[in-house]
């Protein structure tokens, strides 16, 4: 079963944090506001506080809890290993579980767990954006639907895609003998709003020669919900995944999101049984290719006498997990590209998924210190591997006045690809 | 806290700047000790006025003030053991000016000290300390407690780079000391009797820091030994052949055995001890001196040498030291970390003192640090929850500053006194000293309400 882990779960975990305060070098929302409740070792006091009930989970324990971006860089500089973000995670279901979601945690799972109405929601195109990130006009229905001016109107969004990804494309298409068989997870945002990365992805696949499975019923990747603290439908949603993506037992199961790659992947390790075994296929587009040799393959192809100053940026949920030299090798390797690394590529971008719309003014002060990089660089395209980085980056981009443009590392490829 | 104090801070601060919520006094209740103390508020001020205010405040109702920083100290200087008020000055956090002609800057006390160093080193300036807490602990805690770091034995400690402060009194008057010049002597040094001062003292609010060029490069080399003694004797011979590196990192047999059990890292069995040796100064300098390193501690036992072309082997080199402190808890899950220092040529003696203390109580010690100043980190392994074994460690651990002190040492070397050490001054200051110092902190502070409790037992 999908089984969560409740905060009672973790306490030797808890316990390990010694409270040396290393975690305030990493922390970006720390960075901003400088308040012990924020970095991750108060967040793990005060979780300890409460398993002692030393605290209660009230409105300010609540909101103490909602200051995390989940970016998990704490753990990953933790000389204790203190996972704090899955701390985190439990601390804001024991918060559902006691207080029940808040309204727009209720209405971003409903809207993940039932794609029909996501689907429905897309086809409109606006009302979709409307919903997620624009107030959503008096007149309209979804208004009495999900009650809630969201998030604010200065926020740049990308267009919604006139038709759904998964709709674009067969759920199978056959490869080459011999070569593995992969199954594309797609995600919400590749699906909805940048489809254009997914046919970048398919394209190099096809080139490379593998089998592309994409099943059409796979849903949300759960990390909006794990975030929000809502177990019931982070099982629901990992069900329809298992059952989605194993149905014809690929090789690997592919993300082109970092996020997806944490939701898929790293939450699913935590899971039993199956779910486990699956999670172990869970690959990142960047380690697959890297591995399948295509930036070997990329850099024998002749220069381009044109090409474009580009940066990258580093999605946090692939930095934690060590992958950081495959997209600038791939980066490196294509013909009709300059590549600059950035100062603080390694910097969150501050959107942390729905931190950013509870949070969007302290999320846009950590968007905010990517600039002076993005600047110096004097990159064309600032390159990276997460469709939501992509929207944050363009948003902090357009506030900042700037003249790069995000794209997808993926389209790059693609871009340089031979016909 | 009666609610008369609260609103009289919320005044003098802001009240959002104020705050006497649970899980505030929580979070503001440790430190690396992992010791927990509640406060009764914990206040953010902005400026020396308004610590001014504050303790001027604090004085008339007989309040105790705890100043604290990033709270990362080991010694417990920054927690409220008697409840009050914690003076928090993260806010405080801004590099007021960096003067390249003068080499001067001024700082207020909450800027974190990497950030400081990255941003003089941007113009082309150096700040030397670099406690092993530097990407977190702010400069105000650094002064403080004086801090350290494996540059000191090139570079000396935080109190050589602290030309003047501004320091708001116990009893509320902001007062300057020292200046900008390099040289004054006017009136006693109040600025080296405030550096290292635990916060017990006075509040500082600004910081005025001597900088230095910044060296052109620096080359690492990691130096194995046969023997702890082989790479005390190269320490000596090394000062000796009049070069002093930057740093002289080192580990004991069983850091080396914890670094590798934890991690995998390649380090030959052979090895009984480690030395990271870095030179700095211009580039052409660096490639001979380091050849003359080799050349003098090769006939010391030498195991193996290996020496970094790139910046990234340097990476490599440094990550051997950095893979200590998290592999530690492998041996065991609580460590005491104490920073006993000797004079150099005693570390081989200090280093054996401390094995057979560990071998007399039969808990893991693990030793590593500044070899070249003579400051070891002694971690006292444990797990507290086996019945009798935090009796054991506070039996060595008196045991290891009693071995120290006999060496001519120091019980402290960086971490300072606080509330951990403080039962254990007499050992190392005579009782006219210590009646010196007492009659110092009456005098400047007769309502004991400035961290009281701290460093001397009162």
């Amino acid at each position: 079963m999908a089984k969560h882990k409740k905060l009672e779960d973790y306490r030797e975990q808890i316990e390990q944090c010694v409270k040396c305060g290393a975690c305030q070098a990493h922390c970006p929302v720390f960075g901003e506001h400088k308040r012990e409740s924020i970095v991750a070792r108060g967040k793990v006091a005060l979780a300890h506080a409460l398993l002692n009930d030393e605290v209660k989970l009230d409105e300010r324990l609540v909101e103490d809890m909602s200051k995390c971006l989940m970016c998990a860089s704490c753990f990953d500089k933790c000389p204790n290993l203190v996972p704090t973000d899955e701390i985190v995670a439990a601390a804001r279901r024991e918060i559902a579980d006691q207080q029940g979601l808040s309204t727009f945690g209720k209405a971003l799972t409903t809207v993940i767990k039932n794609p029909r109405l996501m689907n429905t929601l897309a086809k409109s195109g606006k009302a979709f954006s409307a919903l997620l990130f624009k107030k959503v006009p008096e007149q309209s229905g979804l208004r009495l639907r999900f009650p809630l001016p969201f998030v604010s109107r200065e926020r740049s969004i990308p267009e919604i895609a006139a038709k759904p990804f998964r709709e674009r494309h067969p759920e199978v298409i056959p490869g080459e003998a011999g070569k593995p068989t992969v199954a594309f997870f797609t995600g919400c945002m590749i699906n909805y709003m940048y489809p254009e990365i997914g046919d970048a992805l398919l394209k190099i696949l096809k080139f490379m020669g593998v089998t592309v499975l994409i099943p059409g019923d796979q849903g949300c990747c759960g990390l909006p919900a794990i975030s929000a603290g809502d177990s019931a439908t982070v099982e629901e949603l990992s069900k329809r995944n298992l059952a989605a993506l194993t149905r014809r037992t690929p090789d690997v199961i592919l993300t082109a999101c970092a996020t997806c790659n944490e939701g898929i992947g790293r939450h699913f390790k935590h899971l039993e049984g199956e779910y486990a075994a699956m999670a172990e296929k869970v690959m990142d587009m960047n380690v697959f290719l890297v591995r399948h040799g295509l930036d070997k393959l990329l850099a024998e192809l002749p220069r381009k006498a044109v090409f474009q100053r580009v940066t990258y940026h580093d999605p946090c949920h692939l930095r934690t997990q060590g992958i950081t030299k495959e997209p600038r090798a791939l980066l490196r390797a294509l013909p009709g590209v300059r590549f600059v690394d950035m100062e603080g590529a390694d910097r969150c971008c501050g959107l942390g998924g729905t931190f950013s719309v509870y949070h969007y003014d302290t999320s846009k002060l950590i968007g905010a210190r990517k600039v002076p990089g993005i600047e110096q660089s004097g990159a064309d395209l600032v390159a990276t591997a997460c469709p939501g980085c992509m929207m944050q980056l363009q948003d902090t981009i357009n506030h900042a006045g700037l003249k790069p443009r995000v794209i997808h590392l993926l389209e790059l490829i693609a871009h340089d690809l031979p016909a | 806290m009666d609610q008369r104090i609260i609103r009289i801070l919320q005044e003098i601060v802001g009240k959002d700047q104020v705050t006497t919520e649970r899980a505030d006094l929580i979070c503001y209740s440790y430190d690396a000790t992992q010791q927990q103390y509640l406060p009764e508020v914990v206040v953010f001020p902005a400026d020396a006025k308004q610590i001014s205010l504050i303790l001027k405040m604090a004085n008339a109702e007989k309040i105790p003030v705890f100043p604290r920083g990033a709270g990362s100290g080991f010694t417990g200087g920054s927690l409220p053991t008697r409840g009050g008020i914690v003076l928090v000055t993260s806010r405080m956090d801004r590099i007021l000016r960096i003067d390249s002609e003068n080499l001067v800057a001024e700082v207020e006390p909450g800027v974190v000290t990497e950030q400081f160093q990255q941003a003089v080193e941007k113009v082309g300036l150096f700040y030397p300390p670099d406690p092993a807490s530097l990407k977190f602990s702010t400069l105000g805690g650094n002064v403080a407690e004086c801090a350290g770091g494996p540059r000191c034995v090139k570079y000396g400690v935080t109190k050589d780079y602290i030309l003047g402060l501004e320091v708001v009194t116990p009893q509320g008057d902001i007062i300057r000391t020292g200046g900008e010049t390099m040289k004054g002597v006017v009136g006693y040094d109040l600025t080296k009797l405030m550096c290292g001062s635990e916060g017990t003292l006075g509040i500082i609010t600004k910081i005025i820091i001597k900088l230095l060029p910044l060296p052109e490069a620096r080359k690492t080399m990691l130096v194995l030994f046969d023997s702890i003694d082989g790479a005390a004797r190269a320490v000596s011979a090394i000062i000796g052949g009049k070069i002093i590196p930057a740093t002289l990192e080192f580990m004991d047999a069983t850091t080396i055995d914890c670094v590798r059990k934890a991690t995998g890292l390649q380090l030959p069995e052979a090895a009984q001890a480690v030395l990271i040796i870095e030179v700095d100064g211009e580039r052409e300098m660096l490639e001979r001196q380091a050849q003359k390193i080799l050349d003098i501690v090769q006939p010391l036992g030498v195991v193996e040498t290996r020496v970094a072309a790139t910046p990234a082997e340097s990476e490599d080199i440094w990550k051997v030291r950095r893979l200590v402190s998290p592999s530690l808890r492998k041996v065991n899950p609580d460590k005491f970390n104490e920073d006993i220092c000797v004079p150099r040529s005693k570390v081989p003696e200090m280093i054996r003192a401390v094995e057979a203390i560990a071998k007399k109580h039969a808990i893991p010690i693990v030793n590593f640090g500044h070899a070249g100043d003579g400051n070891i980190h002694v971690n006292v392994m444990i797990d507290k929850k086996v019945p009798g074994q935090q009796e054991k460690a506070d039996q060595a651990i008196e045991e290891i500053f009693a071995a120290a002190l006999k060496l001519g040492g120091t019980m402290s070397g960086e971490h300072g006194v606080g509330i951990t050490k403080a039962p254990y001054i007499p050992m190392e200051l005579d009782p006219a000293a210590v009646a010196y110092m007492k009659t110092i902190k009456k005098a400047l502070d007769p309502n004991n309400i400035l961290n009281p409790g701290k460093v001397l037992l009162d």
